[in-house]
């Protein structure tokens, strides 16, 4: 005998995907944003400018001029296009892997050579800016972006709030909770997910059985959608919307920036343990500045006399920030003691003045 | 004066300070239209709404990580946690992120968040619910740990907290919320953190204690010249004070109703024995709960520091 489930269909869903520009350079018109060529030149100067400070960055690890690096080739469509929609009053929430985003956001290039160089000043953002530091613990400040978030709501402040995270922080507890939060409350945050495929050795396959990340907004019921994240107008249009919808109380919105880390996790790790060159090699004919650099070709907005004009301001500017962050003077021993509270326990500061003696 | 209990005079610095700062919210499980499940809250959504008294979803890790968020942002948020022993979940939250946010961004950003949460054993409750672990915060740089031992100090303690620039844990004693009875007065007064009270002064013995454990060292030593420290702050926690009356005493039984091994006891053992130990004239004595789980209710007096073991600590010392 078959038993057969009444069943009745209380509830459907469908996970959308927006692609606009093809690996040819090749864009959906009917989607395309309404950018300036002022503006499109401007992503592609962005683009370029977050994959050179990387390349840089890795080669002064290389040197033993800073330490441990997690590269971001091949996701600077993902940081910079999304970036590219915030205003300066929203808060942001990265995790360790933004450079694109605070390149974006105008961010001092020396700050951030000083931060992995090892130098905690290099988390000071500067006035002007609610650059949150980066969280080296996966998805655990995704929670205070939902904070910052009800924060401003409670305030009447028309900002938003943005959590930005990988694939592996969908996995924490902390996901589900902030998301959950975000939900029932119809919170002003974004959060913008670049699933890069890899959470170090472990392959998005092994973070969830779920098909897409996107999906799992709606069971918050929260906005989802996947994009291409290789492909910044993809990634800005998305973000700008689903900004828009924060700031004007429409409540949160989901979006997986479908991406890849062409790199491997950090300097310090090597990721032809774990995955094939092919894959990789795969990924870089979907590659995010060849791309616009294609589309800009087309639209006679890009020749070969601009780029190398480009490249040449671009290696100025990244030589004078690798200049001022390895002349800025040391940290002094104080500095470990000085922020920790507003004022210095009775301990604390009886263990500054031990290191003042020492000093001598 | 009024006469109330410890969760009115809690209820009391909550209401007075919102109504004077409108950074002031409050979140956590039951806290807005049941007034928490110790009715501590009580009144309080009624009083100043949804927005400022908020009914989270059943999430620890998630109240503190939004506490925090708010706090980053410019609010003054106080997060309930229902019991001490389902703070665990949000340990990630406070000790990789709240105790260090100043720090992180060089003072940029701050946490001025309150994290109020009952704890201590002998209300007859299940499991998990009569937690002790004080001292986990307290090897936390950037937190603060608070215990008041009754209304009066509950009141002016709380009031310096929720006017604190750092994230400060403010734990309640379930015992003692409805036990001690005392004028509290209405309006503003405060006492500062960091500073401990000796609530009985005496020449033979120092006894220090914290919490509910305070109100049974003051009832079972009566008979006794001692000099008993309570210390309302554990971090951080006044040497000074303690190491005072140690110099005059020579002598000193520290009581917790947590375990043993790494208690806060054992921090105020190694820096007594630092700082003071020419001043002793015997060993520096710890009565405290011993190595287990705490016990459910039929077996708890076992576990607590009692009257016998008190006494018997004391009286060892004594012969010194």
């Amino acid at each position: 005998m078959i038993e057969v489930m009444p069943e009745t269909i209380i509830d459907t869903f469908s996970v959308s995907r927006l692609d606009i520009l093809d690996p040819e350079g090749i864009a959906d018109e009917s989607l395309l944003p309404s950018l300036s060529r002022e503006d499109s030149l401007r992503l592609y100067e962005l683009l370029f400018l977050s994959r050179a400070f990387d390349g840089r960055a890795l080669n002064l690890q290389r040197e033993g001029r800073i330490g441990t690096y997690p590269s971001i080739l091949g996701q600077e469509a993902a940081q910079v296009g999304s970036a590219f929609a915030l205003k300066k009053s929203d808060w942001v929430f990265p995790s360790f892997r933004e450079t694109g985003v605070h390149i974006t956001l105008g961010y001092p290039l020396e700050l951030l050579f000083r931060y992995w160089a090892g130098d905690e000043r290099g988390l000071l953002c500067p006035d002007g800016l609610n650059v949150l530091p980066v969280s080296v613990s996966v998805g655990t400040h995704i929670p205070h972006a939902v904070g910052a978030a009800m924060a401003a709501r409670y305030r009447g402040d028309q900002v938003a709030a943005v959590a930005y995270f990988g694939d592996g922080a969908t996995s924490k507890g902390d996901f589900h909770e902030g998301f959950n939060i975000a939900g029932v409350y119809r919170l002003p945050v974004v959060f913008i997910c670049q699933n890069n495929q890899w959470a170090i050795s472990v392959p998005r396959s092994r973070q969830t059985a779920s098909a897409t990340l996107a999906q799992k907004a709606f069971a918050y019921g929260i906005e989802g959608i996947q994009v291409d994240g290789n492909d910044v107008f993809a990634v800005y249009s998305a973000t700008r919307q689903a900004l828009e919808r924060a700031r004007g109380g429409g409540g949160p919105t989901f979006i997986e920036c479908f991406t890849y880390r062409i790199s491997h996790h950090t300097t310090a790790d090597d990721a032809d343990r774990y995955r094939s060159s092919a894959e990789v090699e795969e990924w870089k004919q979907r590659d995010p500045l060849e791309r616009l650099r294609r589309f800009l070709e087309k639209r006679g907005y890009w020749n070969k006399d601009y780029q190398a004009d480009l490249e040449k301001r671009t290696r100025e500017m990244i030589d004078q920030a690798v200049r001022d962050a390895e002349s800025a003077p040391a940290p002094e021993r104080s500095e470990i003691f000085r922020t920790v509270f507003e004022k210095c326990t009775p301990r604390q500061a009886r263990d500054l003045e031990v290191s003042a003696d020492a000093d001598l | 004066m009024p006469t109330c209990n410890m969760v009115q005079a809690i209820n009391m610095a909550l209401r007075e300070e919102m109504e004077r700062d409108d950074r002031i919210v409050l979140l956590g499980e039951d806290v807005g239209k049941d007034g928490g499940v110790f009715r501590v809250t009580d009144g309080l959504q009624e009083a100043f709404g949804e927005q400022r008294v908020i009914d989270t979803p059943l999430a620890e890790s998630g109240i503190v990580g939004t506490a925090i968020g708010m706090a980053l942002y410019g609010l003054r948020p106080v997060a309930e946690i229902q019991f001490l022993g389902f703070i665990y979940p949000a340990f990630d939250q406070i000790f990789s992120h709240a105790s260090r946010y100043r720090n992180r961004s060089r003072g940029r950003f701050t946490c001025p968040l309150v994290i109020r949460t009952p704890y201590g054993a002998g209300i007859k409750a299940p499991e998990l619910h009569e937690e002790s672990s004080e001292a986990f915060f307290c090897h936390m740089p950037g937190i603060k740990v608070v215990v008041p031992s009754g209304p009066y100090v509950a009141k002016g303690l709380l009031l310096s907290a929720l006017r604190d620039p750092d994230p400060v844990i403010f734990l309640e004693p379930t015992r003692l919320y409805r036990m001690i009875k005392e004028e509290v007065p209405e309006g503003d007064y405060t006492l500062p953190l960091g500073k401990a009270r000796i609530a009985r002064e005496g020449s033979e013995v120092t006894v220090i204690a914290w919490g509910s454990m305070l109100e049974r060292v003051l009832k079972v030593l009566a008979p006794y010249d001692a000099e008993i420290i309570d210390l309302l702050t554990l971090s951080p926690f006044d040497e000074e004070t303690i190491l005072r009356s140690v110099r005059k005493t020579g002598r000193v039984v520290i009581v917790h109703e947590a375990p043993r091994t790494c208690g806060f006891g054992a921090e105020l053992a190694a820096t007594i024995a630092e700082e003071a130990i020419l001043h002793l004239r015997g060993p520096i004595l710890r009565v405290a709960g011993p190595d287990v789980p705490v016990p459910l209710a039929k077996l708890v007096e076992h576990y607590l520091p009692d009257a016998a073991r008190i006494c018997a600590a004391v009286d060892e010392l004594l012969r010194y």
